[in-house]
């Protein structure tokens, strides 16, 4: 029993990041109808920042101060503001232009990334680890488990709320919806578009951010998480949906249960069973369970 | 681009002299440097399989490496478990290989356009990377597999004991040949029927679909047949290498090949080979400069896509237009 | 030819809350030339595009020369002989004039298949294009590309591509929209001459009632989904709901 909880908190653990990566994805593609493909590194940059202001934080300390775990978010901050340079410099000008250009200069983003981060941080792993095992673990029954991991499960619940209420309960929101439903309408209407595609890519790039963020004190930020994770949250989002934030949710809560299946009992193949899922569900319902193509 | 009874005078007038140069090349230039261009040429052959989705059908594929892969991977296969030295029936293994794999993914990916598209291809080429590295007895792993100089046209040509002179004389006019074929046969297909319904397909889909022609089907041929010339390229390229890797599989290859096919310029028939063979000199010589070669990548990129839309040999001929039409 | 060449029954497409075609019965005579008239929202298109394969009807039939048609795909309702051609025109940009008609013609002759031959050496199929262009008034820019053409150019080729495919029936939907009221005469008197010496059926959906009344013997008027009337241009003009509903909207 006690290995039962500790596999379906592992599962949410897992939906948890990938909700808010695939959700930011699915939240700027919903409004702007654009894919980043440099939205893992987006990812992977949240994680890098985060661990280096842990790092810089705890100098030569092993033992994280409360206070350090206010400085998560500075992941997600810092992807949010490179989100917020990115969209009007690099990919307004393409708007107007084929699908394939904004592809291409995306993916030459996520080339840079790459670099970039190799660049700053070097070639080798950044740890945030303090924090990780500062909140040590609960014991139930026979098993123990990290409590770091139960709040990220807890973030990522408040985060999904957050993000529905925002979207449907606020004023914003209600322009977001309006303007990813019918853009020129919205614009006919007095609406800012240029100003909602930034501040929705700028809410992407934070979402996807603050994944790498909340996530780095367990697993350490390593080059190529971003691609991992781009390929990871594109499997989530055909699972629930291009577009849809329910269908991020739900793709999320399945890829992660699915993998912690697959990797409890069949774990050389855990990859493939996560696209084996995707290319399933492309077959079958191509747009996704909840998905507006 | 107009239809045409065989290629423009224009063409014809160019490419003489570049195939004379191309025959001429070894006898005037250092073995080093013929061996480099052996790779330029390769890379144009995945780069014009490449294209045929790109430029002509209009899909951008992240995930090409896996059939350059595919075509690397057989050719080491078929020397080191059937055996085999001719270079003949390693290209057969490659072809059979890359066209195996992309007749199975094109399935898979043609359904859909753009985005799902390129990730959906991006995601098959690194499950077959991450299946290189997890069945590592078989394919060796990160190490790869070593392959022993081929012998060619059926065992007439062999490899002898200088493996460099092999390259840089009696492989590169192996490899130029097939070259030369390769780009004939493309030719004739992007301005067959085939080649015009698969540029209706890229224009206007539903427009295609209402003139008869079954979207998904053509897609799924054009996908093989740019699966299948990529495929050929990998086995071409694993005797100039001599190994394997898995690298060959990963999607920052893939990545090379969309680089090296927008550089030139994707909307014409030479720019991607142009763009192969002038990004091959680039890697070359760069990466000794620079570890932050995907940067330099990724911000010509980004230069190329905001600036230079037409690519170089696009460019160069608005470029040849203008003055032409001024005058 | 008094012979039904196409029959629909009870024809149901619903978007959400909206009967876009509600239980619709429409019959075509083989030979004949009828417009499809209605407000905006009227079902016209709807109805063109059930029958044309691009949208499933949610209920109801379509018969094609007494064979079933009402889940065939677009493929097969094209090898049977239904064509058509766009409101918002769909040509291959940049693909030339002649180019965007001899796709057709491949297509047709099932030569779109052929890899490893030019098609600018099928003489042919070349000529044949050609001689399309001409009817069509379109013979000076066989070279241009597509994507080049003024909007009456750009109507006309929509429609030559669709007549290349030599169906048996042919939907012409709004094709004089978007082209100035002195253009509208010579693109229907073109598409009507090539209609009638073709012998193809032709249904063409318009807002212009000086086209429809010139050109159309019969004139089939819907309105919210369903058909509101069906007769001649005089029978219609004196209808007392359609005057009520669509001709008081119409603008010239």
């Amino acid at each position: 029993m006690d290995t039962l909880v500790v596999h379906v908190l592992n599962a949410l653990l897992y939906a948890s990041v990938m909700f808010l990566i695939a959700g930011g994805l699915s939240l700027i593609y919903g409004v702007m109808r654009i894919v980043n493909l440099a939205h893992g590194n987006l990812y992977a940059f949240g994680a890098y920042v985060t661990a280096w202001a842990v790092g810089r934080a705890l100098g030569g300390a092993t033992e994280a101060s409360f206070w350090m775990y206010a400085l998560l978010p500075v992941g997600a901050i810092a992807a949010a503001a490179l989100g917020a340079v990115l969209e009007p410099t690099l990919l307004r000008p393409l708007y107007r232009r084929a699908e394939e250009y904004q592809l291409l200069i995306t993916f030459g983003l996520l080339l840079i990334l790459e670099d970039l981060m190799r660049l700053i941080w070097g070639p080798y792993p950044l740890q945030a680890s303090a924090l990780y095992e500062g909140l040590g673990s609960l014991t139930f029954g026979e098993s123990i488990y990290p409590t770091y991991n139960l709040v990220v499960i807890v973030i990522g619940g408040v985060a999904a709320a957050g993000l529905w209420a925002f979207v449907y309960r606020t004023q914003f929101g209600v322009v977001l919806r309006a303007t990813s439903q019918n853009m020129r309408m919205a614009a006919a209407l007095g609406v800012n578009v240029n100003r909602v595609y930034v501040q929705a890519f700028t809410l992407g790039c934070f979402m996807a951010g603050l994944g790498g963020s909340v996530i780095v004190p367990q697993q350490g930020a390593v080059l190529g998480m971003g691609v991992d994770a781009l390929i990871l949250a594109f499997v989530v989002v055909v699972i629930g949906g291009l577009g849809s934030l329910e269908g991020a949710l739900i793709g999320a809560l399945l890829v992660g249960f699915v993998r912690e299946a697959g990797i409890t009992f069949f774990p050389e193949v855990e990859l493939a069973v996560l696209y084996l899922m995707a290319a399933a569900v492309l077959m079958i319902r191509p747009a996704g369970i909840l998905g507006r193509a | 681009m107009k239809s045409m009874t065989g290629p423009p005078r224009r063409v014809l007038a160019w490419s003489a002299p570049a195939l004379l140069a191309l025959i001429v090349l070894p006898y005037v230039v250092p073995p080093y440097q013929t061996v480099l261009l052996t790779y330029g040429l390769v890379f144009a052959i995945a780069a014009l399989g490449f294209n045929l989705l790109l430029g002509y059908t209009g899909l951008l594929s992240f995930g090409h490496s896996a059939y350059f892969g595919m075509g690397a991977y057989a050719v080491a296969f078929t020397v080191k478990y059937l055996k085999l030295e001719s270079m003949e029936a390693l290209l057969l293994g490659g072809i059979l290989a890359s066209g195996a794999v992309a007749a199975l993914f094109g399935l898979l990916c043609v359904r859909y356009t753009k985005i799902f598209f390129g990730i959906l291809t991006m995601a098959l080429s690194q499950v077959l990377w991450s299946l290189a590295f997890k069945f590592f007895w078989v394919t060796g792993g990160s190490d790869g597999l070593r392959v022993p100089t081929p012998t060619l046209l059926g065992g007439l040509v062999r490899a002898g004991s200088d493996k460099f002179e092999f390259l840089s004389h009696r492989y590169y006019f192996y490899v130029l040949a097939i070259f030369a074929i390769c780009v004939a046969v493309m030719w004739v297909i992007v301005h067959s029927p085939f080649g015009q319904a698969l540029q209706a397909i890229r224009d206007n889909e539903t427009r295609a679909e209402f003139v008869g022609v079954q979207v998904w089907h053509y897609r799924w041929v054009a996908f093989l047949i740019s699966g299948i010339f990529t495929g050929l390229a990998g086995a071409l390229w694993v005797p100039l290498n001599g190994l394997t890797t898995p690298d060959i599989l990963h999607w920052t290859f893939s990545g090379k090949m969309v680089f090296f096919t927008v550089l030139g310029g994707f909307q014409t028939f030479f720019g991607p080979i142009i763009g192969a063979v002038i990004y091959n000199y680039l890697e070359t010589y760069a990466v000794g400069h620079t570890v932050y070669w995907q940067m330099v990548l990724g911000i010509v990129l980004v230069v190329l896509v905001l600036a230079l839309p037409a690519g170089i040999v696009g460019t160069v001929r608005r470029l040849a237009v203008r003055p032409a039409k001024a005058a | 030819m008094s012979v039904d060449i196409l029959k629909t029954t009870q024809l149901c497409k619903s978007f959400g809350e909206t009967h876009a075609v509600d239980h619709v019965d429409f019959t075509v005579t083989g030979g004949e030339v009828l417009a499809l008239i209605g407000s905006n929202g009227a079902g016209k298109t709807t109805l063109i595009n059930l029958i044309s394969g691009l949208i499933p009807p949610d209920s109801g039939r379509i018969e094609f020369q007494g064979a079933d048609i009402t889940r065939a795909s677009i493929h097969h309702k094209i090898e049977l002989g239904i064509a058509r051609s766009f409101q918002l025109v769909n040509l291959f940009d940049q693909l030339s004039v002649h180019d965007n008609v001899t796709l057709a013609i491949f297509s047709r002759e099932g030569r779109t298949r052929r890899l490893l031959s030019l098609a600018a050496a099928d003489t042919a199929v070349r000529d044949e294009a050609v001689a399309v262009l001409k009817q069509f008034g379109l013979d000076a820019r066989t070279g241009s590309p597509a994507g080049g053409l003024s909007q009456g150019e750009r109507k006309l080729l929509d429609v030559a591509v669709a007549y290349a495919l030599r169906p048996k029936l042919l939907f012409l939907d709004e094709p004089t929209s978007g082209v100035s009221t002195r253009e509208k005469a010579p693109i229907m008197d073109i598409i009507t001459a090539v209609v009638r010496s073709g012998g193809i059926t032709a249904v063409i959906v318009e807002h212009d009632m000086d086209v429809v009344f010139t050109y159309c013997p019969r004139i089939v008027a819907m309105h919210q989904g369903t058909i509101l009337a069906d007769g001649t241009p005089d029978q219609i003009r004196n209808h007392p709901q359609v005057t009520a509903n669509l001709l008081g909207a119409q603008t010239a």
